[in-house]
Parts: structure tokens; sequence; C-alpha cells
């Protein structure tokens, strides 16, 4: 038995509880547990790993084990900071934040590798492709996290000829390559570097607002395959494990994203939409109908059932509490009360449920689009908070329009639609929506939480 | 343009074509809606509730005499007189026996629209009156059965004894039937039914009735969902169906009519086999009547007790309701003529509802409307788009079939393409592999496998999760740090240096990851 056996068989254990953990994320019941476990295979790694370094260290032990605890004190602490004081509304940043830490990460690892191992052909490679990707990942990331905190105009950067820029990137990558294998200095892996930083940069800036649910995941697929582009170059099987299993993970993730809005995965990885406003789209004209709080509330006492669906205004506003507030007088009135929840709802996958979870609405009445779609018809009032192309009708009329095809919340069959909104401004999309314009539905103007604060001002008081 | 709601020209009728709900509505429409004095009084709407609605209370005059009138039953020879030239009537004509009165309506130069005349496609469902008219009635069935059924619907046990629930049995599943099994499954009863067409077994057992299964009595799933006329030995079948069932049961319901006529369901020997006291209610009363002993529009007892309701003004006795279903497809029918919502009703024969319901305009009798003809709609895969001239619903349904079919073809293309595209990649990857040095190959083993298993439990995860999913990953992925963590101890300065940062921001990771899921996680709570 030496320490090299041990801790394999601790990366094993991690790699099987790391499996359970996302295995029981996938339920509501077992999430918790999934996390524990989660948290778990970590620790075992790690002490592996500290037992490991300590053991190999070249300097005296000391140093090193001083080193590993700083770090570990570092991320302790800012990690801890962050996870307690985040706004659920900021989740999209900081998990895009996170990603890119992981893409950092990887690019300085493999330099390390570089410096530290051997020059073989094979170990050149793993060493190239997984600063490539670590770079991408973390100047992607980046921008998707200035994009997600608004502190970058988050409409799509569409230089010309930007799919011969990013070809041509990748196809100089491959020239460098063939550099670094045949003279493995470190300047080929220098300008590369510089390359597929440059490559994230433009390759996200050139995705719209919009689309972000679908960066976001795919961002945290590309940080799986950098942690097992380590994993390669290493030679260390949980590194490729668990960057494999996060790698499937947001693959999955962007692709259920996109199927969501109809659109290719293609599509949006090479960008350009979420500013452009549909050529062939029918214009909508006409007016619309204004309504204020106090009605509102009216409509609502006289409402039966009602179906709220939120969208990223919900978010922006903040104004998840004093929804949860209304659902609830209205759930202790006999109100029938559901959340209807379009996939791409938000800039980042479930982002509404975790919102309205954080409020304290029960997640068995937050309900998805193809459960509650059928319904709308039978609901007798439809309040829309922040969302737009989640509930246009043109996705489903007007072949014309660059939302076609997509799957919308069908609000518009309800009795009475109120669309909560700033403005009459368009969506991320770009698109007007024509639901705006019906005769069944109301605007009401004004900041979300706002409203809905007045709305709840003006309900009735119960016995 | 001025739209009059008269007060019904059948005494009888208790029924008014609009209420102050749908005068709103039309208002909204940009008509000036009239509404005659007492029209609403029987359903219960008095004349004021339709001035506050915006309306204006007019006579007979001027409500017969108006732009557009819309009302229920048709008018008798003194409302028509009354009517003016060019004037639009919307109201029930049966067109298909009433010759006499469309060509004297024709004569009139009054533009009639027959509201039992909607072509049944799902464009014009929320304006077909006779739905509405089932669904009402298929409700009030149960209720007239509940009062003459000497017993309750629902079982109960009580400190005197239990009682059993009464079992219904619903012959047809159609708008009617299974309005008529919703309201007696809410009643509490044990309720049964039948119907021709298999499909709609699932539409019976969502309203919580019980689908009878009789294979041999049962059509081939219908193409365009509308019984068909049965051959001798389903007839046979069927009927023995209905014998055993309504022996058993305590009330019957029986809906079916096929294309307009009343079949015989329950014959008089049935009825003599049923128990005393059991009520048998016909909804096909109207067409002649689905039992042989059904009298239309009267209530009769069988010598052996059993009562028999032919009533055919079901809707009419629940008219607070009816009139405002009955309004609201008028309103629909409305919003279908006054596109741009300016109150100025405008009929476009190219629509193919607006046609098939119009049967008298300018001085002509349009009844029956043309077959569409079928070479307009013949389509090549290229013109599909081209040939929507006015297709019958057939059409439409063959269209979108061979549409669906085209599609599906692709898509096995595009599948098998894909599937070809992947075995090759798949096989030159595996080719590259066997160059590969044995350490690699083992990685590239793990590597690969665990790609799948987190195929595999990613695919379940439920959609609420998706974002602590994603935090959880992104946690994981901090897993880089030992990667870090290993470098650290080495001998070189800058390795050591670069190690720590990126050691740093992963530990960061790990730390901030795991705990913001725990948070979320906790955050989310079922309802009570």
């Amino acid at each position: 038995m030496t320490l090299v056996s041990v801790a394999q068989v601790a990366y094993l254990v991690a790699a099987i509880l790391f499996i359970l953990s996302l295995a029981g994320l996938s339920k509501q019941d077992t999430a918790r547990r999934g996390n524990l476990l989660g948290m778990v295979g970590m620790a075992i790694a790690i002490i592996a790993t500290v037992a490991l370094a300590l053991d190999q260290s070249e300097r005296p032990w000391a140093v090193t084990a001083l080193l590993i605890a700083c770090v570990l004190l570092i991320g302790a602490s800012i990690g801890m900071y962050r996870a307690r004081t985040v706004e659920m509304t900021q989740m999209p940043e900081l998990i895009a934040l996170l990603h890119s830490f992981v893409g950092l990460a990887a690019v300085l690892i493999g330099y390390n590798s570089y410096l530290t191992e051997g020059h073989d052909a094979m170990h050149l490679v793993e060493v190239f492709l997984g600063v490539l990707i670590g770079a991408v990942t973390f100047t992607g990331s980046i921008v998707a996290y200035l994009k997600l905190s608004a502190k970058m105009n988050s409409k799509p950067l569409t230089l010309p000829g930007r799919h011969a820029l990013n070809a041509g990137v990748l196809v100089a990558s491959a020239v460098l390559l063939v550099w670094f294998l045949a003279s493995p200095s470190i300047w080929p892996l220098l300008i590369m570097t510089v390359l597929a930083l440059a490559l994230g940069y433009h390759l996200v800036a050139a995705i719209g607002g919009g689309d972000m649910p679908v960066v976001v995941s795919m961002l945290n697929s590309y940080s799986g395959w950098a942690a097992a582009a380590a994993g390669f170059m290493l030679g260390n099987d949980l590194l490729i494990v668990t960057g494999a299993l996060v790698g499937a993970s947001g693959a999955i993730l962007s692709y259920l994203m996109c199927k969501a809005m109809n659109r290719k995965f293609m599509q949006v990885i090479l960008g350009g939409f979420g500013g452009e406003t549909g050529g062939g789209a029918a214009e909508v004209t006409g007016t619309h109908h204004e309504v204020s709080a106090t009605e509102t509330a009216e409509a609502l006492s006289r409402a039966r059932s009602v179906v709220i669906a939120p969208g990223y205004g919900m978010a922006v506003a903040k104004a998840q509490y004093p929804v949860a507030e209304l659902v609830s007088r209205l759930r202790e009135s006999g109100v029938q009360v559901r959340f209807a929840v379009h996939p791409v709802a938000g800039r980042l996958p479930g982002h509404m449920n975790v919102l309205l979870a954080e409020a304290r609405v029960p997640y068995d009445i937050v309900l998805e689009l193809d459960e509650i779609n059928d319904d709308f018809p039978d609901t007798d009032m439809v309040l829309v908070i922040g969302a737009n192309d989640t509930v246009n009708p043109a996705a489903l009329d007007d072949p014309g329009s660059p939302i076609a095809g997509m799957p919308v919340l069908e609000v518009w069959n309800a009795g009475e639609v109120v669309v909560f909104k700033r403005s009459m401004a368009t969506g991320y999309a770009g698109v007007q929506n024509p639901l705006f314009f019906k005769d069944n539905t109301s605007m009401l103007f004004g900041d979300a939480k706002e409203q809905v604060e007045a709305i709840l001002a003006a309900m009735p008081a119960r016995v | 343009m001025r739209i009059a709601i008269p007060k019904e020209a059948a005494s009888s009728s208790t029924l008014v074509a609009a209420t102050p709900k749908t005068v709103k509505a039309l208002g909204k429409l940009g008509y000036d809606v009239l509404v005659e004095s007492g029209a609403g009084t029987a359903a219960n709407f008095a004349d004021q509730a339709y001035a506050d609605a915006g309306a204006t209370i007019t006579d007979a005059a001027g409500a017969w005499g108006a732009d557009i009138v819309a009302t229920y039953t048709p008018p008798g020879e003194a409302q028509r007189d009354l009517l003016s030239a060019g004037a639009i009537l919307m109201c029930t004509l049966a067109p298909h026996s009433n010759e006499d009165l469309i060509a004297d309506l024709a004569k009139r130069e009054v533009t009639a629209l027959a509201l039992d005349a909607v072509p049944r496609i799902s464009r014009a469902q929320s304006l077909d009156v006779l739905s509405t008219m089932s669904n009402v009635s298929g409700y009030r069935a149960v209720i007239e059965a509940a009062e003459a059924y000497g017993a309750m619907f629902a079982g109960q046990v009580t400190a005197a004894g239990k009682t059993d629930p009464a079992t219904v049995f619903v012959i047809g599943a159609g708008v009617a039937g299974l309005a008529s099994l919703g309201a007696a499954v809410s009643l509490g009863a044990q309720v049964r039914s039948f119907d021709v067409r298999p499909e709609v077994a699932e539409q019976i057992e969502s309203m919580g009735a019980r689908f009878v299964n009789a294979p041999s009595a049962q059509q081939e799933v219908s193409s365009d969902g509308y019984a068909k006329p049965l051959t001798d030995e389903q007839l046979a079948a069927a009927l023995d169906v209905y014998a055993q069932e309504s022996s058993e049961a305590d009330i019957v319901i029986t809906t079916a009519l096929v294309r307009g006529t009343a079949p015989t369901t329950i014959t008089a020997d049935m009825v003599a086999a049923m128990k005393p006291g059991s009520v048998i209610v016909d909804l096909a009363a109207s067409g002649g009547g689905n039992c042989e002993l059904t009298v239309p529009g009267r209530k009769v007892v069988s010598d052996n007790g059993v009562t028999v309701i032919g009533y055919t003004d079901l809707p009419g006795r629940m008219p607070q309701h009816t009139s405002q279903l009955l309004g609201t497809n008028v309103v629909n029918l409305m919003k279908l003529l006054t596109p741009a919502k300016d109150g100025e009703a405008a009929l476009d024969m190219e629509d193919q509802v607006v046609r098939g319901m119009t049967v008298a305009s300018g001085g002509d009798v349009m009844w029956p409307p043309p077959a569409v003809s079928v070479s307009a709609a013949t389509p090549s895969p290229d013109d599909a788009g081209a040939a929507d001239a006015a297709p019958s619903p057939e059409q439409v349904e063959a269209e979108r079939k061979a549409a669906a079919a085209r599609a599906s073809a692709l898509d096995a293309q595009r599948k098998k393409r894909n599937a070809w595209t992947a075995g090759i990649a798949g096989g030159l990857l595996a080719l590259a592999l066997c160059f590969a040095n044995p350490a690699f190959l083992m990685m590239m083993t793990v590597f690969i496998l665990a790609v799948f298993i987190g195929y595999y439990v990613i695919s379940n995860v439920s959609h609420s999760l998706h974002t602590p999913l994603m935090s959880q990953t992104n946690a994981i992925s901090g897993i880089i740090l030992i990667g870090a963590l290993l470098q650290l101890g080495s001998s070189s300065t800058v390795v050591t240096v670069l190690a720590f940062i990126a050691a740093s921001v992963a530990s960061i990771n790990v730390f901030g990851g795991f705990l913001v899921t725990y948070r979320m996680l906790g955050m989310f709570q079922k309802g009570a």
C-alpha cells in the first residue's frame, strides 16, 4: 500500500460521489443529498491530493503545506463570502464568473505542466489543447459576466467577416500546434494563448443578451472540457472523469436551451442574433390598452384561476418577493395560482425557478411550458411579468418572424392578460410583440416591483 | 354600424343573443349596440344592465330594423317584415330543412348567416353555436335525470346505513356526451360511457368516467373525428353493449347523432329490461330520438316505471349561462366579420367559415355552400402553401398528414445521414486511437465512458433544477484545484506562483459553488 495507490482509491471514491451527486440533482427530493455528496467527494479528493502534494513536494513540506493552507484560506473566504451575499437575481453573473476561474486555472496549469514535465508529442498536444480551451473559456466567461451584469452592452458585436475571423484563429492555432510540436519552445504556446483569449472574447461578444442561457450553459460545458484536458496533461483520471461529466452536463443544457428556442446550436454559437430586426417579419401595429394597478387588483379579485408568466424583467426589478406575496394572498382566498416558466426565461437555465424558490413560492405550482400550455384557455387571468419573447404569438403565427417556430407560452388564450412592462420597447430578439395589441391584453407600465406592490395595496383586505 | 339584440321571436325561448358582458365586447369592436327592451328578462338580464354596459334600449321595430340583427330562434313573419333590405341577420336557421324561410329572407334581400351551419373546423370552434348548445344540453341532461331519479347520485355512508352511488351510462362521447359525463362524475355517480370511436376512450377516462370497451362494436380510428354509420355487424354488437349496460344503469343518457339523424340505440325491449325508477335522457330527441319510447319535447314514463325524458329545450332551461355562451359565439363571429374593429361588418366570401354560414345574400339563396373544388387543393409538395383557397376539413387534414409524412421522411433521411456521419467519425477516431500509447488510451477510455455517464445522468434533470445543477457542476469542475495543488510543491518559483494563482481561483470555485448550490436548494420547498 503506497500513498499513490491510496490517493488513487480516494479519487475513485470521489468520482463515484460526483456521479451520484449529479444524479441526485435531477429531482427536488434528492437534490440536497446530491449537493452534500458532491461536497464530501470534493473533500475526499482534496485531502488525498494534499497528502500527495506534501509527499511529492520538492521544497520543504512545511512551505508547501503553508502555501496550500493559504490557497484554501483565500478560496474559502472569498468563495463563502460571495456565496452568502450573492443575490439570486445575480446568479447568472456569478456562474459566468466562476466559469472563467476554471478557464484561468486550466491555462495556468497547462503552462506549469509544460514547464515541469517532459516534452513528448502526446503531452505537448494535450498541453496545447488544454491551454486553448481554458483560454477560450476564460475570456468568454469574462465577457458573459460583463454582459450579464450590464457592465458591457449586451448587443451582439458584429464585426465584418466574423466567421472568417473565428475560423482564421482556429487555423492559425493548428499551424502553431505544428510549430510547437516541431520545436517545443514557449513562443507558439504564448501566441496561441493570446489568439485563444481573443477568440473567446469575440465568440461571446457576438452573441446577444437573449441567447445568454445558451452561452452560459455552453461555457459551463467548456469549463468541463478544460478540466478534462487538464486531466489528460497531468494523467489524472479524477480530473478527466469530472471534466467529462461537467462537459456533458453543460452540452446537454445548451442543447435543451436551443430546443426551447427552436434554434440551431451552431446558429447561437456563431452569434449575431439578438439585435437585428427580422426583415421578413410582418409589421405589427395597433393600439394597446393601458390599465392601472387598481384595476388589475379588482380583476384579480374576480378571477378564479390565475397564471403568472415571469421573465427576465421580474429578475431585473427584483419583483419576486411582492409576486410571492401576491400569490399567497390569492391562494388564501381560494384562487388557483400557478406559474408558467418558459425554458429560456431569464438569463440562465432554470433562473426563474430559483428566484421563485428564493421568495418561498412552492415549487409544485411552478410549471413548465408543456405542462401548462393547454391550460390557458381555462385560465381567467394571466399576469406576464417582465417576459416578452417567450409570450410572443408571432412565433406561431408569423413565419417571417425571427423567432418563428419557437415554442411560446400561449397566454393570449386566457380570458385576460395583463402585461407588466417598463415601456413598449421590444424584447431581446428585437421583435415587436402582437400580444400587446390583442383585445384581451392590457398593459401595466412601470417598474414591475412597484406595480405588484401597488396591486397588493389595492387588493381588498380579506376577512 | 348598429347591431341589435331583439327579444327572441319564439315566445317560448328564454335565451338572448347577448349579455351585458358580450355587449361590452361588441362595443369594443366599434359597433353601436341596440337591445330590445325586455330581451334579457327571461335570462335574468335587466334592461338597465345592458344600458350600463353601453347598449341603447329600443323597441321591437328599432331592434329588427338595425343593420345587423343577432338572435337565436329564427324570426317569424312579423319580425321579418321589420327587417330592412341589406341587413345582416344571424340566427339558427336549420337551412337543410327550412328552404321556404331562406327563400323568403333572400327575397327581402337580407344577408342571412346560419349560426347552426358553422363549418366544423378548429378555427371556427369559438363561434360554433351547436357545440355551445350541445355542451349545455349535456350538463342539463344530468340535472333533469337527477330530478326525475328518486335517489341520490353520490354514494353515502351514514349512521343510518349506506346507499350506493347511481350508475350513469352515457352513449356517445361528443361534446354533449362529455359534458354529461363530467357533470355526472362531479355529482358523485359511477359513470360509464361508450362511443363507436375508439380514440375518445382517453377523453372519457380523463373526465373520470369508465370507457366501456367493446372492440367488435367499434370503428377504426376515424380520420375526421366524426362517427360514421356503422356496419351491420358493428351495429348488432353495439346494441348488445347498450342492452347490457342499460339494464345495469340507473341513468342512461344517449347522445348519438350521426350527421343530423338519430339512430336507435335504446329499443323498447331494452327499456322494458331496465330497473323501475331508472331514467333515460334522450339528447337526440330533436332528431327523432335515440330511444324508441322518446316523445320529443316531453317526459313520459314507460309501463315498467322508466322515465324517458325527451326535452328539446334543455339549453333554454339554463338561460343565463347559455345566453352568455351564445353571446360569446356571436362576439367571435363579429370579430371574424370585423377584422379592422371599426364597426363595419364585411362578409369575406373567400373565407370558408363565412361562406359556409351564409345562406342568403344580395337576394340570392346561397345554401348549400359549394363543395370545395378538389383540383384547387391537390397539392404537389411545392405549392402546398398556395392551394389553401378553401379546403374542406378533410383536405386540410389530409394535407397536414402529407406534410407530416414529408417532414418525417426528411427527418428519417437526416437521421440516417447523421448516423453515417457519426459512424464514420467514430471509426476514424477509433483508428487514430489505435496508434496512441497505452497510457493515453486508458485515459481516453475513462474520458469517453465518463461523457456517456454524464449524458445519461444529466438527461433526467428536471428543468427547475437547472440553475442549481449549473452551480454544482461549476463547483465540481473546481476539481481542477487538485492539479494546481500538486504543482505547488515544485522547486521552480515561476511554477509555484502560477500554481498558487490557479489553485486560489479554483478553490474559490469549489467553496463558492457548493455553498451557493446549498443555499439555493434550501430555498426550494413544496407547497402544503
